[in-house]
């Protein structure tokens, strides 16, 4: 029963995500969500607002400066984390063999 | 690894790959590339040396001291100089109305802290690589 269920729940679901696919532009169309006003302004504008030549650069660091010093933060954290697992072990070995 | 042919081969791709690599980094604002990119050849020729050279050698090419400090450099960097901003344009991580020199649009010297940045994020991306590394082959085996 519970099986049957779980099957029509995810047959329903697939034949959803399924048509929202079919709805989305494609390609090269101009109603594309991702064709909004920021991204005509970044193209007219960023070259006079930041001074540098390759607008990727000046989203990166100027436009979205904030998110690129969160994710200086995530590789920092993923070595702090990495460490802490692992280093903790090897370093008391060191500690107790030195005394 | 005891081989003379890949250990001289290294020796000698090694410089050439780190300079590309800075290249890369110093002209992020100019052409294609950026922190990312460069760290991350940079971190790839660390490892290709602990990797021929054994570990013993390449701790004293890059100890554990020299990656904390590189770590928690390339952060505090970034943040100093969104801090300028703060300070002097009332906003977070502004750049030409902070005062960073504008330059002229496709010379190296242009685009106000975008090359300061990237100096910070390539320093940053190449520590983590050659970090993760070294911690993981310390715990193996």
């Amino acid at each position: 029963m519970r099986k049957i269920l779980s099957n029509t729940l995810f047959i329903v679901l697939f034949v959803v995500l399924v048509y929202a696919v079919f709805q989305m532009p494609t390609g090269a169309n101009i109603n594309a969500p991702a064709y909004n006003d920021i991204a005509r302004h970044y193209l007219e504008n960023g070259a006079s607002e930041t001074n540098a030549a390759n607008i990727i650069a000046a989203i990166l660091a100027d436009y979205r400066g904030f998110d690129t010093l969160g994710e200086t933060i995530v590789l920092f954290t993923s070595v702090v984390a990495v460490g802490s697992v692992l280093r903790s072990t090897k370093h008391d070995k060191e500690v107790r063999d030195h005394e | 690894m005891n081989d003379i042919i890949v250990k001289n081969i290294t020796r000698i791709i090694i410089p050439f790959a780190q300079v590309y690599g800075i290249f890369i980094i110093l002209n992020g604002h100019v052409s294609p590339g950026g922190g990312f990119a460069g760290g991350a050849i940079i971190g790839t020729t660390l490892i290709l040396y602990t990797l021929v050279f054994g570990r013993e050698k390449g701790k004293k090419k890059f100890s554990h001291k020299a990656s904390e400090i590189a770590e928690s450099g390339g952060i505090i960097w970034f943040v100093t100089i969104g801090l300028v901003g703060l300070v002097v344009a009332d906003r977070f991580l502004t750049n030409i109305n902070a005062g960073f020199p504008e330059g002229i649009i496709g010379e190296i010297l242009s685009g106000g802290m975008i090359p300061l940045l990237m100096i910070g994020i390539g320093v940053k991306v190449a520590s983590t690589m050659i970090s993760l590394f070294n911690l993981l082959i310390d715990e193996g085996v």
